[in-house]
Order: structure tokens, then sequence, then C-alpha cells
């Protein structure tokens, strides 16, 4: 094989495709066509992350009494013998909606390894970087008329989901606190300044140019300036602004900068946002577990229940999947210090809508914590689920920048959820 | 009291005068640094430089390729400053360059370069990238800063490099105390007692140290490699028995098992290594002998991966791509062997290495040309590639093409700490490309809107003491020299009279101040292609 580089791949990736089948797009039609009409598949994704690695048994896994609750109670929901922590009492009227995977396995105690892990839904391989969940479904469903990212995080610390091997445009967009401006997107300048700035712009790019013409025009660095333009232009942009609705609707979510991202999250899937990420940090509770999950259950349990019941209003459940989690659960176990440890071994998360089934319950953990979790889920299936709702095909092969043929996922669909 | 004052005024003539000095031609310029220009001369360094640069001349006369001409020396100060420090020079060293007699700016400068200690932070930074990735690590065994800056202080005393690997991989103690140590422990494993992971260091020495991709044959035979699984299980076991305990890194006896993934069955697997078994030490612990089986002379990678790497540094791009396969299918440039073969005879001397790199005729050849050089030329380096700065090669020109002196790591503390914060927050947003280092992909829309209204280059544009803007604004004699400087600052070159003549009507323009056209014109600079991508 020659050397890779740019051109190069973007030759393999097409003829890759055309052996295959058509474009991204094109078999995203044909698959989109094969379902029936009323069971169109799901258009884009909301992911509340967790970050620091939620505690199962005080969210969506309780024991309540039994040793390793620790004090911690239970309370009912909407659906018959599906029980959750206490806090979470406006989500339990929404768990029609919602299924629990209780026995989600992963291998990685790590922070950024779990992130990584659940957020791509593969292990760290030092060979190749795999794209996120979001990254996946930006590259394979059509872009429409989006003039702002298709992909968005909102309230990112640490590790945001990037495009791994699919490219650096798949990276999710960062955002703080909605309650702010978007960030960079405003010019400081009168507008005669901008102008000139971009007139100033022709000449010098001119002057490089020459004797490079070509290899100049494959950096698209111009292509890239018309598309930051075109973006700081963009009505879509005000998608970021919350503060354009109603007070009402701003209430149920919750005045938090979680909320408020989760608010912004519904406002940009409307506009053609293919994934928004929306992370809730404070979740590693390795003292105090149990105070500090119950104030963060009081930022969540407003925020994710206020989004399903917006979604649904608004006919948009359907079409959007809705997960919560973390890079991985806690011990059942209690340390000294009243803390729970990291605990990658059967752990919890919740998914919603996108035309999975919900009110199920997969997995259980023991409740002495020490034998391993029935109908256990690796990372893949939930990543799979995913995507195969998304109507795309998740054993789909893709070549890496080095030329490795891997899968968007190893994993299955779950069949409790989709069959 | 009134000494105080006027020893104050002093200082602030003194250093207007200085600064004056800098925006004006170099008439009064004094170049700081010297250089010793026998190591230049000397016989067997011209040799290598010579056999190089005929291997790549025998193939553009094979491949029927036309190369591009040599670039001009300002161009290539810029390449070396980017490759070397991670950013651009600045307006007071171009004018120390142009002071240097014409014919020995470009060894003056590549020694300037590698006496800065800007060098050996980001060669560091860079090296740590390959040996450690860019992971933060579990929190309480892994240090990363203290291993990039031990590797830095390393590089500052020109340590060979295979002394260097052979610390990364064999040290034992804390990784506080023995900043080499955190090779192991950056893959210490919570879920298993916070062992280190035998598998990830295995990947790690082969694919920084060896540019070969044993791990692939982690899980399964791959039907076209060379490397088998067997191979790979052996050569982990050499980290088998590598323990974290509450004196560090340390080996202790044992055997190494490995689980089937299937059966769960545990077997027992020897160290032992893929090829030349001659080369092993016979004494010392397990990872001192497999350091000294990857640094050993005859080792037929480790000598050209280090070569691959430094050359990717230097010039955005690997002379064998992928960086970490030397065994790919790609094709071979002979250059990396006689680059080798140079490196390991002169006890791995990396500061030699980048002399012979930089004085070769294939990296001083320009990135442009006027006849149709087509893909041929770019496959065998027939001139410069074009290729995009790193997020905090990004950063740090950033930071040095708003200031009109050199800012160098000799500064205060407090500077490089704002330095620091400033560089982070912007790498940040523009997003860190992690250890996956010459993808060689294009910008993206996000990146270019933290380059045209982002919070640093915001700050760095306005007019403020220490900014470009307001210096040349103060300083410049006239609208020629105030374009020019700003053009020297933010590109290392003077601009074409077209770009001459139309900045200089621009700043002519009454609707705006003087301050601001400058700013605009800075922004231009900055904004553009040149600026982004090394050439």
């Amino acid at each position: 094989m020659e050397p890779l580089n740019r051109r190069h791949f973007l030759r393999t990736t097409a003829t890759l495709a055309g052996a295959t089948w058509l474009t991204p797009v094109g078999q995203w039609l044909a698959r989109a066509a094969e379902t029936s009409p009323g069971n169109s598949p799901a258009k884009s994704v909301i992911v509340l992350w967790m970050g620091g690695g939620p505690s199962q048994l005080e969210t969506f896994d309780p024991h309540p009494n039994t040793k390793i609750a620790g004090g911690t109670g239970a309370i009912k929901t909407a659906v018959k013998d599906m029980m959750l922590a206490p806090g979470l009492e406006q989500l339990a009227e929404q768990m029609e909606s919602v299924s629990l995977i209780r026995s989600v396995m992963s291998k990685e105690g790590d922070h950024e390894r779990g992130t990584y892990t659940l957020k791509t839904g593969f292990r760290p391989d030092p060979t190749v970087t795999h794209p996120s969940l979001g990254a996946v479904a930006c590259h394979e469903l059509p872009t429409d008329k989006s003039e702002i990212p298709r992909h968005v995080s909102i309230l990112s610390a640490q590790w945001p989901a990037r495009g791994g091997f699919l490219g650096d445009k798949y990276d999710a967009f960062l955002m703080d606190d909605p309650a702010g401006p978007v960030p960079d997107t405003k010019s400081y300048l009168p507008k005669d300044r901008d102008t000139k700035r971009l007139e100033n712009l022709d000449v010098v790019e001119r002057a490089f140019a020459k004797g490079r013409q070509k290899r100049v025009g494959e950096t698209l660095h111009r292509d890239t300036i018309a598309g930051a333009l075109k973006m700081m232009s963009s009505e879509q942009l005000k998608a970021f602004d919350v503060s354009l609705e109603p007070y009402s609707v701003r209430k149920t979510y919750g005045d938090t900068p979680f909320g408020r991202g989760c608010l912004a999250a519904r406002r940009l899937i409307e506009v053609g946002v293919r994934c928004v990420e929306v992370t809730l940090n404070g979740w590693d509770t390795h003292a105090n577990n149990h105070k500090f999950c119950t104030d963060n259950l009081k930022i969540l349990d407003p925020a994710f229940s206020g989004l399903l019941k917006d979604l649904r209003t608004r006919g948009l459940l359907n079409k959007t999947m809705v997960l919560c989690m973390g890079e991985f659960g806690r011990t059942p176990t209690i340390n000294p210090a009243g803390g729970r440890d990291h605990w990658p071994n059967g752990f919890s998360m919740a998914i919603a809508g996108g035309g999975i089934r919900g009110g199920q319950v997969i997995g259980a953990t023991d409740p002495d914590g020490k034998q391993q979790p029935t109908d256990q889920v690796k990372v893949g299936d939930i990543h799979a689920t995913v995507l195969s709702s998304l109507g795309i095909d998740h054993k789909k092969l893709n070549e890496t920048p080095i030329g490795r043929t891997v899968k968007f996922t190893e994993g299955e669909p779950i069949k409790a959820l989709v069959g | 009291m009134w000494m105080r004052n006027l020893l104050f005024l002093g200082l602030i003539a003194g250093g207007g005068l200085a600064l004056g000095i800098n925006i004006l031609p170099p008439r009064h310029v004094k170049a700081r640094t010297s250089y010793d220009p026998v190591a230049y001369q000397e016989k067997d360094f011209l040799e290598t430089v010579h056999r190089a640069d005929n291997s790549f001349r025998e193939m553009w006369t094979t491949e029927n390729v036309r190369p591009a001409l040599p670039a001009d020396d300002l161009t290539i100060a810029r390449r070396l400053s980017l490759g070397l420090t991670g950013t651009v020079p600045s307006l007071e060293e171009i004018r120390q360059f142009e002071s240097i007699p014409v014919g020995e700016q470009l060894p003056w400068w590549i020694d300037h370069l590698l006496q800065d200690k800007r060098f050996a932070a980001y060669f560091g930074e860079r090296l740590a990238r390959a040996f450690v990735g860019t992971e933060d690590g579990p929190a309480i065994f892994f240090r990363r800063r203290r291993f990039v800056t031990w590797l830095g202080e390393e590089i500052t005393k020109n340590r060979p490099y295979d002394q260097i690997v052979r610390q990364v991989i064999a040290t034992e103690g804390l990784w506080t105390d023995k900043p080499a140590t955190n090779f192991i422990s950056v893959t210490a494993q919570q879920e298993k007692e916070n062992q280190p992971n035998p598998v990830r260091l295995a990947g790690r020495v082969t694919r920084a140290f060896l540019g070969l991709r044993l791990d692939c044959a982690q899980c399964h035979n791959h039907p076209f490699a060379k490397w088998k699984q067997k191979d790979f299980e052996s050569f982990a076991a050499f980290f088998g028995q590598t323990r974290v305990g509450f004196r560090g890194i340390a080996d202790s006896p044992g055997q190494y098992e490995v689980e089937d993934p299937k059966t769960q069955e545990k077997r027992v697997v020897e160290p032992g290594v893929a090829f030349s078994p001659e080369l092993l030490p016979t004494e010392g612990t397990l990872r001192e002998k497999i350091a000294g089986w990857v640094t050993h002379p005859k080792n037929p990678y480790f000598a050209k991966a280090a070569v691959n790497r430094v050359w990717a540094i230097m010039c955005g791009q690997p002379l064998l791509t992928p960086i970490d396969n030397l065994e790919s299918d790609s094709f071979q440039p002979p250059a990396l062997q006689i680059l080798a073969d140079d490196f390991s005879a002169h006890g791995y001397d990396l500061r030699r290495l980048i002399r012979v790199i930089a004085r070769m005729q294939v990296y001083q050849l320009d990135s442009r040309c006027d006849h149709d050089a087509g893909d041929a030329a770019e496959k065998t380096w027939g001139l410069f590639p074009l290729t995009r700065l790193r997020p905090e090669q990004m950063a740090g020109s950033v930071l040095q093409a708003s200031s009109i002196s050199t800012l160098d790591a000799e500064r205060h503390i407090i500077f490089r700490a704002f330095r620091a914060l400033d560089e982070n927050n912007f790498v940040k947003r523009y997003g860190d490309s992690g250890d996956d280092e010459f993808d060689g992909r294009g910008g993206t829309i996000p990146q270019r809107l933290v380059m045209m209204n982002g919070e640093l280059v915001g700050e760095k544009l306005k007019e403020g003491p220490v900014n470009a803007v307001t210096r040349i604004k103060m300083l410049a004699p006239d609208d020629p020299k105030a374009v020019e400087a700003a053009y020297l600052t933010a590109l290392t070159r003077r601009p074409t009279p077209e770009e001459a003549a139309h900045f200089e009507k621009r700043l002519k323009e009454s609707d705006h101040s003087r301050g601001e056209h400058l700013q605009d014109l800075f922004w231009t600079l900055i904004n553009s292609t040149e600026f982004s991508w090394n050439h």
C-alpha cells in the first residue's frame, strides 16, 4: 500500500462505500425504506452524561433493606415492580417510556478509559481511536440544512465526544451553560471592519497560493472560513438560546446549568442537530456518597423528566433517543469515608425514546453485591441498539486512516428493547 | 527615592530603545547566542548529509521528479522554529538572524534553537506523547507533568536517546521521585489492585521505540502480519512481573499468566522476543533485559523508529507513514536507513540527528514550485509538505506573533504560568489532537471560529503595552516599515509588492484609527492559510 494521505483516504473510503452500497446517506435511505412507514427510525440522540460514574444503587438500581443499600430506600414508579431510588420521583412518573439496563458490563475502572469505553463502545486501543456515538450518527445520517455543528457537547469538563477515526470535523462543538452566549460565534467588530478583514485575507491568500494553488485548495482553509461565517450569521444559532423559551417550560427543566443544557438539547435537535451530549458532573462519590447523590438527583430528576415530557408533547420522543449514563457504576460496599468506589462490573443506565420499548428492566444485580449480574449487557450492545434504532447499519465496516477495518460496534442490538 | 525614579525612567527609555531596534532594520542588533561551526563542517557530518540527500536525488531521477527550488532562509527558519520549539520566530529573533553573515545564518539558527529552553520543553512534550500518550492516567500513580519535565531535562543534558529509553523502560522507584517510572505507572489498573498492565506496556514499547505494531497480534493472528499472537504474549511477559508497591515500581519474582478469553483457562507464558534473541542481555531484571534488547545497536528497528519520529516532528509528516509501523508496505525512502546508521554510530545524539536533517537539501526545499510537481514529487519529498499546525503550535504561534520580543522559557515563572493558562484554554477549545500525531487532516469550523472570534486572539490583538500591534504603531517610523514588521512578526517573511501596496493603502484610510488598521492586518495574517499550515 502507498502511504496514506488525506486525498488517498477519501478515495479509499469512496471506493469502499461504493463497493458495499452507495454513500452513507444512500445506505441510510435504503435502510430507512426497509422499515415500515409507521416505524421510521429515530433521527437524533441526546446523551445525558453522568460524569464521574453514578452509583447505580442511588439511581436506577436500588436494593432497599439490604446491607449494600447503606440505608437508601426505593420508590415505586408508573411501571409495576420497577423501582427507582428516592429523589427520582418525577422521572418515576415517566418510566413507561424509559427502560433500565441494570447489568452493563465494562472492563475499565479508570475515569478516562471508562469514558472512552462508554462513549465509543470500545475499550481504548492504541491502534485506533474510535468515534463516539454522536460522531457516527453525524457521519451516517443525512446532513439536512444544518448551518450549525450537528454534534454538540454541553457542559463537558473533560473528554467530550470525539470524531475519532472519522475525523475532527465530527468532534462535538463545545458549549458551556446555555445561559451564556455561544462561544466564539460573535465578531466583536463593526461590520465594515469585518468586511475589510475578509478583503485583506484575499490578498494574503493570493500571495500564498502562488506555486501552491492545488495544495492550498486541498487544505480547505477557505471553505472552513466560509462555514464559520455562515454559522456566525445563522438563525439556527438561536437554538442555543434557552431564554427564548416560555418561563413555564424552563421551570420544568429546573433552573440549573444542566437543566438549561437539556432544554437547549431539545431546541437543537429541533433544528436538525444529530447528537447532543449534556454533562452533569459530580458523581465521583468516593466520600459522602449518599449526600452527593441526593444533591445530584435534585438536578437530574427535573431535567431528565422535563426533557422526556417536553419531547413527548412535541411529538419528538419517537424520533429522539435519550440515554442517561456515566463511565461506570459504584461499588456495592461502602468505604470508611461513606463513599462508594469505581465499579465497572454490572452498573445501570437508562434509555428512552427513539422507538425503543419503554418500561423494561434488563438484567439484575445481586442484592448482596457478590454474584455476577444476570442478563449481562456489553457496552457494545448499547451502541448497537442505538445505532440500529437510528437506521444505521451497526456492523458496517469502516477503514481507519491506518488501513484497518473496524465496525461501528462489536455488539448486538438488545432484543428486549428493539425486537 | 529620586534614584529609584531615575532608574525606572532609565529602564523605560532603555526598553523603548531596545524595542525600537527590533522594529527597525538590523543595523544595531547583535546575535546573543553563539554557535560552533565545527559541528557542521566535520567530514562525516557532511558525508551523511550528502549521502542522505543523494538517496533522494536518485529517487527523483527514477521517478522523473523535478524537485522544487530551495526555500529562502527565513522560511526555513520558521520551519525549524515550529519544529523545534513549537512556535514561530519572534521579530527580535529575526533581526538577530539577519545580523549573522549570510551562509552562517541557518547553522547559527539551528544551534540558537537547540540551546533554547523552549526546545527541551517542546521536544519533551512531543516525545512524551509517543511514550505515555496524552491521557491524564490514574491520578495517584501517574504524574505526567513530572515525566515531561524530566524528559525535557534529559534533552537539555543531551542525554543519548538510547539511555533515555532504557531509563523509561527499566527504572525502579516512585513516580514522583524517579519520573521515568511514570511510563510504567500510567498503565496502573484500578480494577486489578493498581498493578501495571503488561499488554499496554508491550504495545507502547513496540510502537513508540521500535515502530512496530506487535499489539495488532494481541487479539488474533492477522493473516498478513508478520507477528503472531504468541510473539506479543511473550513480549508482554517481560512486564508480567512489574508491580506497584509502596516503594514505587519494582519487579517481583514469579511467572506471567495469561487467561484464555474463551476457555478462561490460565497458562504460563515465558518472556521472549519475536526476532534476534541473541541481542537479549543475560543479566538484569526482566525489564532491564528487554530495555537492552530494544536499544541494542543491532536491533534493526530502534534507530529507524527514532529517526522517523524526529523527522516527523521537524517536518510535520513522518518519512515513512504511518509513524508507528516500519513494517508497513509503504514506500521506504533509503534515507531512513542512512540517517538511522548515523544516529546509532554517533551515540544516539538527538542534536546531531536534528542538525543532519536540518542541513539536508530535502529539508530546505520550497513548498511551492512553478511547474506542476505532481503526486510523485509529494511522495518523494520533491517539495516540502504543507502540514497543519498542531493545537499547541497554533497557541504558541498566536502568542508569539502578538509580541515583538521572544517569549521564551527563561522568563519569570509568573509569566510562564499565564502563558500556560492562555495556551491550555486555547488548546481546550481548539481541541487537542491527542497522541494521534500526524494524521494530516484539515481544520474544522469550530477551530476556525476560535481563531476568528476567540478570546485569546481577541486579547492578543488588543492595544496593550506588550502587544505587537501597539509597539509597531508607536515605533514604526512609517507605514511600509509597519506593514513589514507585522508580516515578519506573524508570517516570518516580507510582504509581496501587491500585499505591501494593499496594506499601506489601508493604513492611510481615515475611517478607522491606525491602531485598528494594524489590528485588522494582524487578524488577517493569523487567519491565513499560511499561518495555520507549516510550509
